[in-house]
């Protein structure tokens, strides 16, 4: 079948886009926002004149607050980043910004966190990462306990861990780029992000490996002469419900990156990026891998 | 014909329900019924609940400082803490506040943390010095003999007598006392004020008040005196009584303070995350569009692509929309930004079970079976494939619900119902409508409508 016959392309593909993925990754870096470094976020929106930036940045390190960064946002806001405040502090940069209201304005947000607060969520966020991939890969090894031959159970959990790896490495690449470019900041919706790529992509592999097991099943003798075969036809048959059924969360995701709220739109398009390579996954990448260990498995045994 | 007659039953018995649902939906929510004032209490009760990031407010954390208490009774103090908190917020007027321990420990961290969710609260700084707030109790006897007073002489010729320095604190606090309450003496009619310690206070005081029979013991509330009566003989039983010149205005806001404030431990506030009203209005409204323009996106893929099958899916996902609403509003589940993304994306995973289905019928069909085999072929085969996919979203639900923060918890919990439910809805509600259809004729303009795409419904030879 065409996508087996072509494996070495597609497996070509998918590793570039990995590698350029882990380059971005550590060329622009992933800035981490204030969840997990702790510091504090106040978003303001002003009724009528904003003060302008290179004054307002002045009168802010006069604060005494130690670094504080200022950015514009939209017409009428200002962003202040700084370190976490406390109740008084917070009121003073307040004061500050609307000059003693002269000019006044309307906190949209504020957000104060603690360093050991940030602390505890980093290493929350990395225990779920390693829990839910271990998970994962555990439902997977007992979904295809019965289909050991040729290739045995806990193959399909290795490839569906490359696939994962995949799946959550090409999207975080493509935010570290737009972390460098457009200034977004790794937060908890970033890491609940990446948990649902995790989840989806695989339920997505399921659709295909669940195929390959039926048609295996069906057959008498299972050996290296059909098995590249029985996946591509597996393949073939599952096409258009895999496509489909990833179509269908991807026309929803995308229906929330351009309509739904504001801060969830990054949080939107990782999932979205999630969704596209996971399919590219499902479809081109899982079955090869598949078909590729079962030869070169074939080719030590002889 | 009785089938026939069987299943079409089956069919408006499942709509007439579900209109029925949608109709509490409706009824229920402010915003979309006109006359909601006047609705039975059960619809007013039933609104759908809005996380902070939707309704604006704030979340704080507090550490909580349980370096002075035992082990062993660190569990108890705070849940103290938490109803002294949760107390003192109501008192606030705020509209369903949520305070809750987060235990030290793996998940929780290293602190004792409490954490505090104000919803809609327009003054948060307010808030937050009302939690914090401590009406330090204090109980104090009297300086050494010989400790010379401090005096001062005002600018009218008054002599101003400090007298802080005459009492020295002792181990006597707040912290022990069990409760206050109001009483009204019954010899004078004078309001008092009753102290009752615990057990540990209960032997502080027997010991304080041993030692100082005939001298003074100054009660201090939040640093100055409010009360120094003589003690006239060791009180066992832990019982004190603060009487004189209050008002029984002053001594029931006194009994107030003392019962809401003493906070069994000091809290500091870690952090804290305020959203405006005005930016969770929108973030309301453009969650609702998105999810509306979600699902008009889905239904015309379904009828455009699957034809008839596809509006009998789209039939079932009005249907799936209907339920978790509904269930959202009766759990009930506390709806935040990421929430709705999660609902979102439950709409096209509960699409994903009935493609599934569809594309088994398709193939069933092609294969040679009549519509109705090939119907109940379909959803017979199709369920393994459904119930492993939908299982790994599942475990990251699971997942991300016990590790996350209130506002991520929302998250997993629509995303958990939403697949939950979109199970229930394509094997059963679907099935129910297909059925009622599999009765058709073997025409092709039958078997054209049950293909899909770009095949004609021709049988493959």
């Amino acid at each position: 079948m065409f996508i087996i016959k072509n494996k070495k392309i597609f497996f070509i593909i998918s590793t570039v886009l990995v590698v350029a993925s882990i380059i971005s990754i550590s060329f622009f870096g992933l800035k981490a926002g204030i969840d997990f470094k702790g510091g504090a976020l106040t978003e303001v929106v002003y009724d009528q004149t904003r003060p302008d930036q290179g004054e307002l940045q002045k009168s802010l390190e006069n604060l005494g607050f130690g670094s504080v960064l200022l950015q514009p946002t939209g017409e009428l806001g200002y962003i202040v980043k700084s370190r976490d405040l406390t109740d008084e502090e917070h009121n003073l940069l307040l004061e500050t910004l609307s000059n003693n209201n002269v000019n006044a304005l309307q906190e949209f947000n504020f957000n104060s966190i603690g360093p050991s607060v940030g602390q505890e969520l980093t290493r929350k966020a990395i225990v779920a990462i390693i829990l839910v991939s271990i998970a994962i890969i555990l439902f997977i090894a007992y979904a295809f306990r019965k289909v050991s031959k040729p290739v045995s159970s806990w193959r399909y959990g290795f490839i569906a861990i490359v696939t994962l790896l995949h799946d959550v490495l090409i999207p975080v690449g493509i935010f570290a780029a737009l972390s460098h470019y457009f200034g977004a900041e790794v937060d908890t919706l970033f890491v609940v992000a990446i948990l649902t790529i995790l989840g989806l992509s695989v339920s997505d592999t399921i659709v295909v490996f669940d195929r390959i097991r039926e048609n295996l099943s069906k057959e008498v003798k299972v050996d290296s002469s059909n098995f590249s075969s029985i996946v591509g036809n597996s393949l073939t048959q599952s096409f258009a419900r895999s496509i489909n059924t990833s179509l269908t969360l991807i026309v929803v995701l995308i229906a929330l990156v351009f309509f739904g709220p504001v801060s969830i739109k990054y949080f939107a398009l990782m999932l979205t990026a999630g969704m596209f390579f996971g399919t590219y996954s499902s479809i081109f990448l899982s079955s090869t891998l598949l078909v590729w260990i079962e030869e070169m498995q074939s080719k030590k045994t002889i | 014909m009785k089938k026939m007659i069987k299943k079409i039953l089956l069919s408006l018995i499942v709509l007439v329900l579900a209109g029925g649902v949608g109709l509490f939906v409706y009824k229920s929510e402010y915003k979309l019924n006109k006359n909601f004032g006047a609705e039975k209490a059960f619809f007013q009760n039933n609104q759908f609940r809005l996380g902070l990031d939707l309704s604006g407010g704030s979340h704080l954390i507090y550490k909580a400082d349980v370096s002075a208490v035992a082990p062993g009774e660190i569990e108890d103090s705070m849940n103290a803490l938490r109803d002294v908190i949760e107390r003192r917020v109501n008192l606030f007027g705020v509209s369903e506040p949520v305070v809750q321990v987060q235990k030290a420990g793996f998940i929780g961290g290293e602190d004792e943390k409490l954490i505090v969710d104000l919803p809609g609260i327009t003054d948060v700084d307010q808030a937050t010095k009302m939690i914090g707030q401590t009406p330090l109790l204090e109980f104090k006897i009297e300086a050494p003999e010989g400790t010379p007073q401090n005096a001062t002489v005002g600018e009218d010729g008054k002599v101003n007598v400090d007298l802080s320095n005459q009492f020295v604190s002792t181990d006597l606090t707040g912290r022990y006392l069990k409760k206050a309450i109001l009483e009204f003496s019954s010899q004078t009619q004078e309001p008092t004020v009753n102290l009752q310690f615990d057990e540990t206070g209960t032997k502080l005081f027997a010991e304080i008040t041993k030692n100082n029979v005939g001298k003074m013991v100054a009660i201090y509330l939040d640093g100055s005196p409010i009360s120094t009566p003589v003690v006239r003989q060791e009180i066992l039983d832990g019982q004190a009584v603060i009487s004189g010149s209050f008002t029984p205005v002053e001594a029931k806001q006194l009994v107030g303070r003392l019962n809401s404030g003493a906070l069994p431990v000091p809290i500091t506030l870690l952090s804290k995350q305020t959203i405006g009203a005005s930016l969770g209005g929108s973030a309301v409204k453009a969650g609702v569009k998105a999810g509306a323009i979600g699902f008009i996106l889905i239904a015309l893929f379904l009828v455009l692509w699957y034809r008839l099958p596809g509006l009998i899916a789209v039939i079932s996902l009005s249907v799936f929309v209907i339920i978790v609403l509904a269930l959202f509003k009766l759990i009930p589940v506390t709806l935040t930004a990421a929430g709705i993304a999660g609902f979102i994306i439950s709409m096209g995973i509960a699409v994903d079970a009935n493609v599934l289905i569809f594309e088994r019928v398709k193939e069933e069909l092609r294969g040679g079976r009549t519509i109705n085999d090939a119907v109940a072929q379909g959803f017979t085969r199709a369920w393994s494939s459904i119930r492993d996919s939908n299982t790994s979203t599942l475990i990251t639900a699971v997942i991300l619900f016990w590790f996350g923060t209130s506002l991520i918890k929302g998250f997993a919990l629509t995303l958990g119902i939403g697949v939950l439910v979109s199970m229930l809805s394509a094997i059963t509600i679907t099935k129910v409508f297909l059925n009622t259809l599999s009765f058709m004729s073997e025409s092709k303009v039958a078997r054209f409508l049950f293909s899909s795409g770009f095949s004609n419904g021709k049988i493959k030879n």
